[in-house]
């Protein structure tokens, strides 16, 4: 797309680019490159020279069972903030979607976590299950569970989850709602008089109408659960115990601050990078769909 | 099921429209109830936590945490990480908006040589978020000397193109008449700029500035990189500080007390600006 109607000149948009050029190529474009080449090197340890491995480090990551075990870790915990997430709030959604009044107050309700930071809903959590003062725990072990997520990794995981899935509620929230009252009531009405009751219509009519919706969310919440998670987990676990919390982007800091391994930790971004190329062009093609819907 | 001819069919009344609202208010309360927690263990003394189960209703301490918090806080006074995070949210957002509509307008109203090249430059942009590249960009950051600095907590972040996008899609919508008048009236590009373009955008660079404000205040990973001086920590980062490490239990209502101080301005903004706030979360994920 072009507009028609350009003013003349060369230096001032040259001036106007300028600030916006400036910031990217030193904050951007030089990052983003000396990630790609320091993952071909390995830097000795006091820094002073690096030496060469080619795709060396590559290699030693993916045969590296801890970064492996990462890999399934950011896969289960990605799947399940997704689908806990998304799904309540399209049972929310479908809930606040059949009240005629009132769906504006529910909504003003649920909307507001969307702006607790990730590492703030991590602290909130952490109180809620610490296994000292926890409010949860304590009520637990009244029925006779012993929750330690410090110790057990599945409480570990389960926690991060939860963590990390409540503020997003808000979010999935809001578009599935959209997404619900953007479907004619027609349609479901129609269906109705032909005698499907509420489960056959949500199966057959709403949930396929609202499938553009629903796959966008499914990206937008891998993206976020991938790249936005960090404050959670290391608030409440720093990625422990024994890494069974360990998600991708938590690895490339504890590599590369914690333990100064810069060669691995570039090669780990370069991984990365890839991987939300891979995403964001996925959906560019399901924004496509969106739009043409 | 019968037919009332003031609402639809399929919406629920009598028992289903209870069971409808009972669902609801089972959500809200699960979104709730770790805020509240938050809050009452904000108003209430150590002792109180320390021998659970905890109260579930506020105590008499509200005052005495909530100062003790911002006057000392535990490593930095509150108050600080406050105005900190106050300036990394408005240096992000301002700064953000004002370079992208200076390269938007630019994209948009003028031909330049490698202007086709610029544009997709700030496109990749798109593609990696910072915790991608945090090691390459700390080092960028410590060589310019923007450690413990508030250049250092905004700059960086402000290398990303999605309101670039925004305002081009936005321009592009604009009448071409007007350029085009203001063209016959010997009106230069800025006064263009200043005078049709932003007035026109008002609403546009309201709803992106309700969502990069957010997205700056709950910066987390970040500032934990850049800031190792207490004194410029932000708020969401100093929080987890706040924890003494080793077995020492850690001062609940100050920290309580932070993380509710932490959430009022974001929280305030999506609230009071409800429909700007909707606005610019669907716009930025066109």
């Amino acid at each position: 797309m072009e507009k028609r109607v350009t003013f003349k000149g060369l230096w001032l948009p040259l001036l106007l680019v300028a600030p916006q050029l400036a910031i990217t190529a030193v904050f951007f474009f030089y990052p983003a490159g000396q990630a790609i080449w320091q993952s071909l090197f390995i830097p000795d340890p006091f820094g002073l020279s690096m030496q060469w491995v080619g795709l060396g480090n590559f290699e030693y990551l993916l045969s590296d069972k801890y970064y492996r075990a990462s890999f399934v870790t950011t896969a289960v915990f990605s799947i399940l903030v997704t689908v806990v997430s998304m799904g309540v709030a399209l049972y929310l959604a479908v809930l606040a979607d059949r009240l005629i009044k009132g769906s504006g107050t529910y909504r003003t309700l649920l909307i507001w976590p969307y702006a607790v930071a990730p590492a703030v809903a991590g602290v909130l959590w952490l109180f809620m299950f610490n296994t000292r003062v926890g409010v949860v725990t304590w009520y637990l072990g009244l029925l006779g569970y012993d929750w330690n997520h410090v110790l057990n990794e599945n409480e570990a995981m389960g926690l991060v989850v939860i963590a990390s899935a409540w503020g997003r509620i808000s979010y999935n929230f809001l578009f599935f709602l959209a997404g619900l009252q953007a479907i004619p009531k027609s349609v479901i009405e129609a269906a109705a008089i032909d005698g499907a009751r509420f489960w056959t219509r949500f199966r057959t009519i709403v949930f396929p109408l609202l499938s553009p919706t629903t796959f966008f969310l499914l990206v937008v919440n891998i993206v976020y659960a991938f790249f936005e998670t960090f404050g959670v987990i290391h608030t409440i676990t720093s990625g422990g115990p024994q890494q069974a919390t360990t998600i991708l982007v938590y690895k490339v800091y504890s590599d590369g601050f914690v333990s100064q391994d810069l060669g691995s930790s570039a090669a780990q971004s370069v991984i990365l990078l890839v991987i939300v190329g891979a995403l964001t062009i996925f959906q560019f093609k399901f924004i496509e769909r969106r739009v043409h819907y | 099921m019968a037919i009332d001819k003031h609402t639809g069919m399929v919406e629920k009344r009598g028992a289903g429209l209870w069971l409808t609202h009972l669902g609801l208010i089972i959500g809200v309360l699960f979104i709730f109830f770790p805020i509240w927690l938050a809050f009452v263990a904000s108003t209430v003394q150590q002792a109180d936590i320390v021998r659970p189960p905890m109260p579930l209703l506020p105590g008499g301490h509200f005052l005495e945490n909530y100062g003790k918090a911002l006057t000392s806080g535990i490593n930095a006074p509150v108050a600080t990480m406050l105005f900190n995070s106050a300036v990394m949210a408005l240096g992000i957002s301002l700064g953000k908006i004002v370079i992208s509509l200076l390269s938007a307008f630019a994209i948009v109203y003028f031909r330049f040589p490698g202007r086709t090249l610029f544009f997709w430059l700030i496109f990749l942009t798109l593609m990696l978020p910072v915790e991608v590249r945090i090691v390459p960009t700390y080092e960028v950051a410590a060589n310019f000397g923007m450690l413990n600095s508030y250049s250092g907590l905004i700059f960086p972040l402000i290398a990303s193109a999605t309101a670039t996008f925004l305002f081009r899609q936005f321009f592009m919508t604009v009448p071409d008449e007007l350029a085009e008048a203001a063209r016959v009236d010997g009106a230069r590009p800025m006064r263009f700029f200043f005078d049709i373009l932003l007035p026109m955008s008002r609403t546009n660079i309201a709803a992106l500035f309700v969502i990069l404000f957010i997205y700056g205040w709950n910066q987390y990973l970040w500032p934990l990189l850049i800031t190792t001086d207490p004194s410029m920590n932000t708020i969401v980062m100093g929080i987890k500080q706040m924890f003494p490490s080793g077995d020492d239990l850690a001062d609940w209502p100050v920290i309580m007390a932070t993380s509710i101080l932490a959430m009022i301005p974001p929280v305030a903004v999506v609230i009071g600006m409800q429909k700007l706030f909707i606005r610019g979360l669907v716009d930025s994920e066109k």
